[in-house]
């Protein structure tokens, strides 16, 4: 059997005003997993479990299998953590970064970093005080890439990056994922970005996992139908339906679970389907995300 | 997405990029060339293969299919297509069928003429 990269069982970890309830997630290796949700949803909180830099109160972190937060520091050896609000030494310049993280990590690739210094078109010899905030994320993330550690976890990777610097950053995770024992964790409220590159996406929405699954599953499973419903049909109450708006003689109606059985009896009810659409990772995440509120609300 | 990488696919055999009988590149491959997801690329080689266009062995790879008619099936589909928005603009301007078929046949003759 293969070693998860991660792996969190009912973990639980309460704050005062807000608790992570109940979070359960685990990503083979060779993958990449998004993590989304919205500010203040808890995917920070989630990634510092995992990091051992917060204690849960309750459930199971394993890292490469190495649990959690007892084993870490021979877990950490083969992990990348980056987080936007990680600084660099503001007087130091990102070579003087690069030997000091060489000398730490034996498995650190000084030919990888000089190619990434490149490819992110870094100027080794500024200091960091100077860098601007894409630089800033390009250097910290260069630092945990050249390590190549088996698993990167990555705190909003992409935010505050312009879109040729945010190009490059995609490319190189990509990149990493050219050995298959390899796997990446990033949270983003990018969902362009997510829908692009992971394998599997995790929605996450106060404390709760609202849906984790395969990404093309997902978006096989969600679609939008346009419907026209004559006067007096009313469409039967079904739990794939996810949400209805009516709009006059128009309804749109959004499913979590679309199979041609629920075309033909949405058809039989008496209405009309007049386009049936698939939707964005957004759209998706969004919808999701509302049912579950709603849901929580009752 | 995994519609936009089949269709891509599709093109580069039914240029020629890709011959029959071709070993195709390996999904891992091909999802860090193209920057998409291992997934992504995974499910499009699986619609292909259920379409015949490609042939996947175990151990060994995926291969374009051995097939002579894969071009021409494409462009078949292509025609299909464009008559179909062709049928739909005559429906709006109103013409009859014969006045399509005029028309057809003057795109065909002008053809000739260059």
């Amino acid at each position: 059997m293969k070693t998860s990269a991660f792996e969190m069982r009912n973990v639980r970890k309460a704050f005062r005003f807000f608790a992570l309830d109940d979070v359960s997630l685990e990503l083979e290796p060779g993958q990449i997993m998004g993590f989304v949700g919205p500010n203040g949803a808890g995917k920070s909180t989630t990634l510092r479990i995992l990091m051992g830099l917060v204690h849960a109160d309750g459930g199971e972190v394993r890292l490469l299998g190495h649990p959690i937060p007892r084993d870490q520091r021979v877990a950490k050896r083969d992990i990348g953590f980056v987080s936007s609000d990680m600084r660099l030494f503001q007087q130091a310049t990102l070579s003087w970064h690069m030997r000091f993280v060489a000398s730490i990590y034996s498995e650190w690739d000084a030919a990888y970093a000089t190619l990434l210094v490149r490819r992110f078109n870094l100027q080794p010899e500024q200091t960091v005080k100077n860098l601007s905030t894409g630089e800033h994320a390009k250097a910290a993330l260069l630092l945990a890439l050249a390590r190549r550690p088996r698993l990167l976890i990555l705190d909003e990777p992409t935010a505050g990056l312009d879109p040729v610097a945010r190009h490059e950053v995609l490319a190189e995770l990509m990149e990493v994922l050219r050995d298959e024992r390899r796997a990446i964790l990033f949270s983003s409220h990018n969902t362009v970005d997510v829908e692009r590159i992971s394998d599997r996406i995790t929605f996450i929405d106060r404390g709760r996992v609202v849906d984790s699954s395969n990404k093309e599953e997902f978006l096989e499973r969600w679609r939008r139908l346009q419907l026209q419903l004559g006067a007096g049909i009313r469409l039967p109450q079904s739990p794939e339906i996810v949400d209805l708006s009516v709009d006059g003689q128009f309804t749109t109606l959004t499913t979590d679970r679309f199979t041609p059985e629920l075309a033909t009896q949405i058809q039989q009810a008496g209405a009309t389907i007049l386009e049936v659409q698939r939707m964005s990772l957004e759209e998706i995440f969004v919808a999701n995300v509302m049912r579950h509120r709603k849901e929580r609300a009752q | 997405m995994y519609l936009q990488i089949m269709e891509q696919i599709r093109q580069r055999i039914a240029v020629g990029d890709w011959a029959q009988g071709q070993e195709l590149p390996s999904i891992r491959t091909l999802a860090v060339s193209l920057r998409v997801s291992v997934i992504t690329v995974k499910r499009a080689y699986l619609e292909l293969e259920s379409e015949g266009v490609i042939v996947t062995r175990h151990g060994k790879g995926s291969f374009v299919a051995e097939r002579v008619a894969l071009a021409t099936d494409l462009q078949q589909q292509k025609l299909d297509e464009h008559l179909t928005a062709a049928a739909k603009l005559a429906k709006l301007l109103g013409l009859s069928d014969e006045e399509l078929a005029t028309r057809l046949r003057r795109a065909k003759r002008n053809l000739g003429k260059s």
